[in-house]
């Protein structure tokens, strides 16, 4: 059905929306293919529901377009636009049933027959049966699968999603995270999802855009961002990383040479965002091996020793923390396919990855440091 | 209740004097306890009247203060009262039912510009809507006489753009009776109604625009339905004392204005008919009952739409 709607890729251009002399939203521009499933992930405050509201139309941008196809949408009403939204807080009718909820966007529009619509969407959203209800009759799940419903009875050519399993506990999240990405391919609608779990918004969608107060700091495929993050925030927002100070020194080949804190490092060219002076190298906890002996480390690959100062046990995986001669803490994953006794908090180790696993960012001004250990669900929980 | 039960078991703790079967007949008794002062002033000054009342309504009509009451039960008195006085009674609900509707049009948008739009000024302007309660009623009312009298500035105003003719007035006239029911009961209608508004959720108002409901539709299929408690209890609270008011009609009409209420007034301070004015009180008291039920059971099935 949503096909029958004109072709429209969403494209945000130069969008900034200011309140006072704060910029909520800074110079957004990015482009969102028809019937893809985006993700727009970034902390808490960061701007990603203004991003939103200056979609849908309840926010008026300060500068900038909002195109859809080639219509410049940002100035329309909210009700005049294409585009439902599925709202961080639900904001079901309290007043109305689930049924008359659900009609509410077919009804506004002057549809008379909406009867068998509306059912086949609550059968869509698994609540056939729950016509005669009242939202506060409903679990939080059940009210954010009305409020999927009642988006997308609509077939709009793009739905907006606003941290709608945020209020879910864990299980129920994945469960709906699985359901959302099966209805997404069913009816074939444009998706942007909003999210601060950087897990659901890889796990999710085809594209994922990492914002960062205001900006989008990097955008591509999931396994593009995490694989070859382009900036240390994105490092430590997508996953975790280990950022070790270096000064490219030379290139060998298609190498790149690094020393740093005394050790030498080699990094392929097109793993590097920056090719002189000074730089972050990094490597992914998952891609590091550890070894106890310094002659077991196989040839040609980087490495660094150090104490392990904490071993934590996580079921799947074991987490080493690995301090270095220079005092910087360094995380290990190791899975726990076949747990190797013997390490315990104290032995000396040292860690070693392929060249090809590592990258290469320049490195900016004093002020930026990479926080080796932010997480993105911690900050939320915190504000 | 909950906050009752609560406290009981503050004080039903293992070891308390007493021990668990006192704190527990405490526990049951406490709530009628607490209703006692209340139910009490209820019985003695407004039950015993109201009693006292019903039995003056069925008093021989040929009584008088002088040669003494016999209860009769004269039922005739309640035919003959309707009779004398029916268009004082239609005035009274005529005249109050206008006033609800211009205090409708009036606090309503009020009620909700300052509920919802007055941002840092919503307290001050909550203080305008009840400062004029601080003078008393008669003043204010005769202030509005002042306001409409012939050679005010109002009425001079409308004479001057050909509204009024060159000897129209606003004073003495139904107008004038209507305009003073409007403004002073229009607290009572907007202070109930802000209540309601306050509460309502943004949230659901953009909900309702980003699902395609124009302005005025997110007003009559959201708005207004969450604002049913508050305006019902609002339009309550406005037309029952408006109907049985009698100050308005006295100082800013005529007794051709007259309503219910001041005839009432008449016949137990001034004629001294105290049976025929028990009688005119209950009448006005039962219409007054029929018209809210009609409107509770109609506005209850409203609710739902
Ligand atoms: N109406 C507003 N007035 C002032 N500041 C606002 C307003 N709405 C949002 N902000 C600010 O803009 C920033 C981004 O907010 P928001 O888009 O809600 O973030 P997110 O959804 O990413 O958590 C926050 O710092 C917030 O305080
Ligand atoms: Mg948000």
């Amino acid at each position: 059905m949503a096909r029958d709607t004109p072709a429209g890729d969403l494209r945000l251009a130069h969008l900034t929306k200011t309140f006072g002399a704060f910029t909520a939203v800074d110079d957004l521009s990015l482009t969102i293919a028809q019937g893809s499933f985006f993700a727009l992930l970034g902390a808490s405050g960061c701007g990603k529901t203004t991003t939103l509201r200056m979609i849908a139309g309840l926010e008026q941008p300060t500068s900038g377009q909002v195109l859809l196809g080639d219509r410049d949408i940002a100035r329309l009403r909210p009700y005049k636009r294409p585009v439902n939204t599925v709202f961080q807080s639900y904001a079901l009718f309290p007043h109305l049933d689930i049924f008359e909820n659900v009609a509410f966007g077919l009804r506004r529009r002057g549809i008379r027959k909406v009867d068998e619509e509306v059912r086949r969407m609550l059968s869509l959203v698994q609540l056939d049966g729950y016509e005669r209800r009242r939202p506060a009759q409903l679990s939080g799940g059940q009210q954010q699968r009305v409020a999927l419903a009642r988006a997308l009875i609509n077939h709009p050519q793009l739905l907006l999603l606003d941290e709608p399993l945020g209020a879910l506990d864990l299980k129920l999240r994945r469960q709906m995270q699985i359901e959302l990405k099966r209805i997404q391919s069913e009816v074939g609608i444009t998706f942007l999802h909003v999210t601060h779990d950087q897990e659901e918004a890889m796990w999710m969608a085809d594209t994922v855009a990492v914002m960062n107060a205001g900006r989008i700091e990097q955008l591509g495929a999931p396994t593009d961002i995490y694989e070859y993050p382009a900036t240390p925030f994105v490092a430590n927002f997508l996953g975790q990383s280990n950022l070790i100070e270096a000064e490219v020194t030379g290139q060998d080949g298609d190498d790149l040479l690094l020393t740093g804190h005394g050790s030498r490092f080699a990094t392929p060219r097109d793993r590097a965002r920056a090719h002189a002076g000074g730089v972050w190298l990094g490597v992914r906890p998952e891609k590091l091996h550890l070894v106890t002996e310094v002659g077991a480390v196989p040839a040609g690959r980087n490495a660094v020793s150090g104490v392990l100062t904490d071993i934590c046990y996580a079921g799947v995986s074991t987490e080493f923390l690995l301090r270095t001669s220079w005092g910087q803490e360094l995380s290990v994953f190791t899975a726990n396919s076949d747990p190797d006794a013997g390490l315990v908090p104290g032995t000396q180790v040292t860690a070693h990855w392929h060249p090809r696993h590592s990258f290469v960012l320049p490195r900016g001004g004093e002020n930026e440091t990479p926080s080796g250990d932010r997480e993105p669900e911690r900050i939320e929980a915190a504000t | 209740m909950s906050a009752l039960a609560h406290l009981g078991s503050a004080h039903s703790a293992p070891g308390a004097p007493g021990g668990p079967a006192t704190a527990r007949r405490r526990h049951r008794f406490l709530p009628y306890l607490l209703l006692l002062p209340g139910a009490a002033w209820l019985l003695l000054f407004f039950a015993l009247p109201l009693l006292q009342l019903a039995a003056a309504s069925l008093y021989d009509p040929n009584g008088s203060l002088s040669t003494g009451y016999a209860l009769t039960w004269a039922f005739g008195n309640y035919p003959a009262a309707l009779q004398a006085y029916w268009p004082q009674f239609g005035r009274s609900f005529l005249y109050a039912g206008l006033a609800l509707v211009l205090a409708l049009l009036m606090g309503y948008p009020l009620a909700y510009a300052i509920a919802c739009k007055a941002g840092r000024w919503k307290n001050l302007l909550l203080v305008c809507v009840v400062a004029p309660m601080f003078t008393s009623f008669l003043v204010r009312t005769l202030a509005w006489k002042t306001i409409l009298s012939d050679n005010g500035w109002l009425v001079g105003l409308l004479r001057d753009v050909h509204l009024l003719g060159p000897d129209g007035r606003l004073l003495a006239t139904p107008i004038a009776v209507v305009l003073g029911l409007t403004y002073n009961f229009l607290p009572f209608l907007v202070l109930p109604l802000y209540a309601s508004l306050e509460r309502l959720d943004q949230r659901l108002l953009e909900a309702a625009s980003d699902l395609y409901a124009s302005a005025w539709q997110t007003f009559r299929r959201v708005t207004l339905p969450l604002s049913m408690p508050g305006l019902i209890a609002g339009t309550l609270l406005f037309f029952i004392p408006a109907t049985g008011d009698y100050i308005n009609a006295e100082l800013l009409g005529t007794p051709k204005e007259y309503m219910i209420g001041n005839v009432i007034d008449s016949a137990f301070l001034v004629r001294l008919d105290y049976p025929q004015g028990a009688a005119l009180s209950f009448l006005l008291m039962s219409a007054i009952l029929a018209v809210v039920f009609v409107y509770l059971r109609r506005a209850g099935t409203e609710e739902v739409l």
